[in-house]
């Protein structure tokens, strides 16, 4: 995967290069907006990382212009404005994520792999399998080896959204924003406790686990017999 | 001093005016008399006025300026040669005169007229007595007026003096408390004046000045101590892993509890910048039209696995819609903040009287223009006492502070309901805790059915098949 990240303070943005780099990805790294656009329209970037604050043109400046002439790279924002307004204004400036600064790498990491995989044309799927576990987005159905398994509403948008996601990591505050919609740190752990409730109903009584944790990052669902 | 002067000048006016008239009436019945019956009738009828008028003054002379009649001794030498008006000096002739020496020289008032066939006739009016009233007035008013200078001025000086050793006094008081006093207040008199009312009112905002500053204290001092408890142990924990001699491993632990320390010292920054600007209400354009019921249900549904788990039931009541407008994630933050103390402090004590119902129960009922947010649990709760403290940043109630958390939830709770013109109340239980959101309700007809409250059971909700 090749990333973009338009950020002017070296030492996050040596952060976060580095520990893509070590994932494998290639990182370029633009330090204002005016080099960063440019970067961006000449090369073509699986995930732009955008600082909001830049000297020059403002983080989303340069997504807005992106955006305007067709470039529909997936933009990951990065703002120390992390209120309620901020990330709204973030989103409609043309980003599709929005993270506040200070952060784990983990949860950058997490964010990036998940835009990078949204191009694929994930909402014709209906039907999302791994193992010999399958959900239905049309009949709201989920089996196990044949085993019809009841879920409530929320349960069935938890799965869903870790199925859509399956093999990458995804992070309490996706699952917080993502199937909650809800932007704020609730403290305690409520996250996990809806994701051990999901794994009683979806992982008991098999032989083979597919919901895993990620120590220090999130969940992830797989076989992991891959 | 201008109303003297226009007393004087009207006196003046009404007597001279009298004056004049009464010398043309005279005058015009003397002329009458003289065409009816000639010389010797006018000289008859001007010694007898001369005899019984008082205050007149008569005059008659033939062609050769001989005194016919009259009451005064010759002509006034104003009028020689010729008619005239004027005021002019005379002496009485004769015994005539009431209780008036016969040398005494007078003021009067008269015309002079020429007479057909000869002769001159000066009639008049005696202005001494009117000239003596206008003096009279004219040393009433200047007594009165200086009576009333040094009345004023005597007076002023002491209210002056009086006013000004009261503001000494106040100014005083403020300098003692510009000094670092700030317990002092302004010295009143009870007497509900303008100056003690300022001073009341100083006062006041003294005390508020006084409780903010020591608001201000305690929350640098609670803040000077919830971070510096978390570095220390961030300090500790980096510390003892680089000692120790397992090395490589042991460097991993302690990163790892180093990041955890860092990441809840990130949560607290983040709560007290959200707060500020809570508090700073800069960010009210952001509300929109949202469904109470449904923020009460969605964050009671995230909530209520977490509150299991804690060992206590959570059920939920509410209408089924109270639309408003307010920020839907700060509302549905305070009431999470709300359902996280409940079910941190919510257990039941060992011992308690066993009470009915669900161990946590949050509550939405609309009533009038405000809807009012609960969440109730039947722990320990919190002393009266304590309850205004309890919703200060930082403050935490049980001194050991072993639970997690940043002190600052309530607070977020607090300025959520500041920020939309809303309230929160701490209230008996009974026992337990219960917090009471209460936010102002969008104005407008609004679709709530209070009647008929949608009653469920969150934990005892069946399970079924995702329908949306």
């Amino acid at each position: 995967m090749r990333v973009l990240v338009i950020e002017d303070d070296r030492e996050i943005a040596h952060f976060v290069a580095k520990g893509l780099k070590e994932s494998g990805n290639t990182v370029d790294i633009a330090e204002d907006g005016d080099t960063g656009l440019e970067t961006a329209r000449g090369t073509a970037y699986d995930v732009l990382v955008v600082d909001r604050m830049l000297p020059g043109r403002d983080g989303l400046s340069v997504i807005q212009i992106l955006r305007a002439e067709g470039n529909r790279v997936p933009v990951l924002i990065l703002s120390a404005l992390g209120e309620v307004d901020d990330r709204v204004k973030g989103l409609k400036a043309g980003g599709d994520d929005y993270l506040t600064k200070p952060f784990a790498f983990a949860e950058l990491m997490a964010r990036v792999e998940a835009l990078a995989r949204r191009s694929a044309p994930e909402e014709s799927t209906t039907r999302y399998t791994v193992a010999d576990l399958t959900l239905d987005r049309l009949t709201h159905k989920v089996h196990r080896a044949d085993q019809h398994i009841l879920l409530q509403p929320r349960e069935f948008r938890l799965l869903e959204y870790l199925m859509r996601h399956a093999g990458q990591v995804v992070t309490r505050t996706m699952l917080l924003e993502n199937v909650w919609d809800y932007h704020f740190d609730p403290q305690t752990n409520v996250i996990d406790v809806h994701i051990s409730r999901l794994r009683g109903k979806i992982d008991k009584g098999f032989e083979r686990p597919l919901l895993h944790t990620v120590r220090g990052a999130g969940y992830t669902i797989r076989d992991s017999a891959d | 001093m201008a109303i003297a002067l226009l007393v004087r000048s009207a006196a003046n006016r009404v007597l001279t005016e009298a004056v004049e008239v009464t010398i043309e009436a005279d005058a015009r019945q003397l002329s009458e008399v003289l065409s009816a019956g000639g010389m010797s009738a006018l000289q008859l009828a001007v010694g007898e006025k001369s005899r019984h008028s008082s205050g007149g003054v008569y005059l008659l002379l033939d062609v050769a300026g001989r005194r016919l009649a009259g009451n005064i001794q010759e002509r006034p030498a104003s009028f020689e040669g010729g008619s005239g008006a004027g005021v002019f000096r005379y002496r009485l002739a004769g015994r005539q005169g009431r209780g008036a020496q016969p040398d005494e020289e007078r003021l009067a008032a008269g015309i002079q007229l020429d007479l057909d066939g000869g002769g001159t006739l000066v009639v008049g009016r005696e202005i001494e007595s009117q000239r003596q009233l206008l003096s009279s007035i004219n040393r009433s008013l200047l007594f009165g007026l200086g009576a009333f200078a040094v009345f004023g001025i005597v007076g002023g000086f002491l209210l002056a003096r009086h006013i000004l050793a009261r503001i000494d006094a106040m100014s005083r008081a403020s300098q003692a408390i510009m000094a670092g006093d700030l317990a002092g207040r302004l010295p009143r008199n009870g007497s509900g004046d303008e100056l003690d009312r300022l001073a009341e009112q100083l006062n006041e905002m003294l005390a508020r000045i006084e409780r903010l500053m020591s608001g201000l204290r305690e929350v640098s001092d609670n803040i000077a101590h919830d971070l510096k408890t978390p570095l220390n142990r961030l300090r500790n924990s980096a510390e003892s892993a680089l000692l120790d001699a397992r090395g490589a491993p042991a460097w991993r632990e302690g990163l790892q509890r180093t990041l955890e320390e860092a990441d809840d010292l990130i949560k607290t920054f983040n709560a007290l910048l959200l707060i500020a600007r809570l508090e700073a209400g800069s960010i009210a354009e952001s509300f929109e039209t949202v469904d109470l019921a449904e923020i009460a249900r969605d964050v009671a549904e995230l909530y209520e696995p977490s509150a299991e788990e804690a060992g206590l039931s959570l059920a939920i009541i509410t209408p089924p819609s109270v639309p408003t407008r307010a920020n839907r994630q700060l509302v549905s933050q305070a009431l999470a903040n709300m359902l996280d103390n409940a079910i941190k402090y919510g257990v039941r004590q060992a011992g308690s009287p066993s009470v009915a119902g669900p161990g946590i129960l949050v509550a939405l009922d609309a009533e009038g223009d405000t809807a009012r947010l609960s969440v109730a649990d039947r722990g320990p709760g919190i002393a009266e006492a304590d309850r205004k403290r309890a919703l200060d940043r930082f403050v935490r109630l049980q001194p050991s502070r072993t639970k997690p958390g940043s002190g600052l939830g309530l607070s977020l709770v607090a300025a959520v309901a500041q920020m939309h013109n809303g309230s929160v109340a701490l209230e008996d239980n009974q026992p337990g805790l219960r917090i009471v959101l209460s936010l102002p309700l969008a104005a407008g007809p609004l679709s709530v059915a209070n009647s008929d409250p949608n009653r469920s059971r969150a934990r005892n909700a069946s399970e079924h098949g995702h329908s949306d």
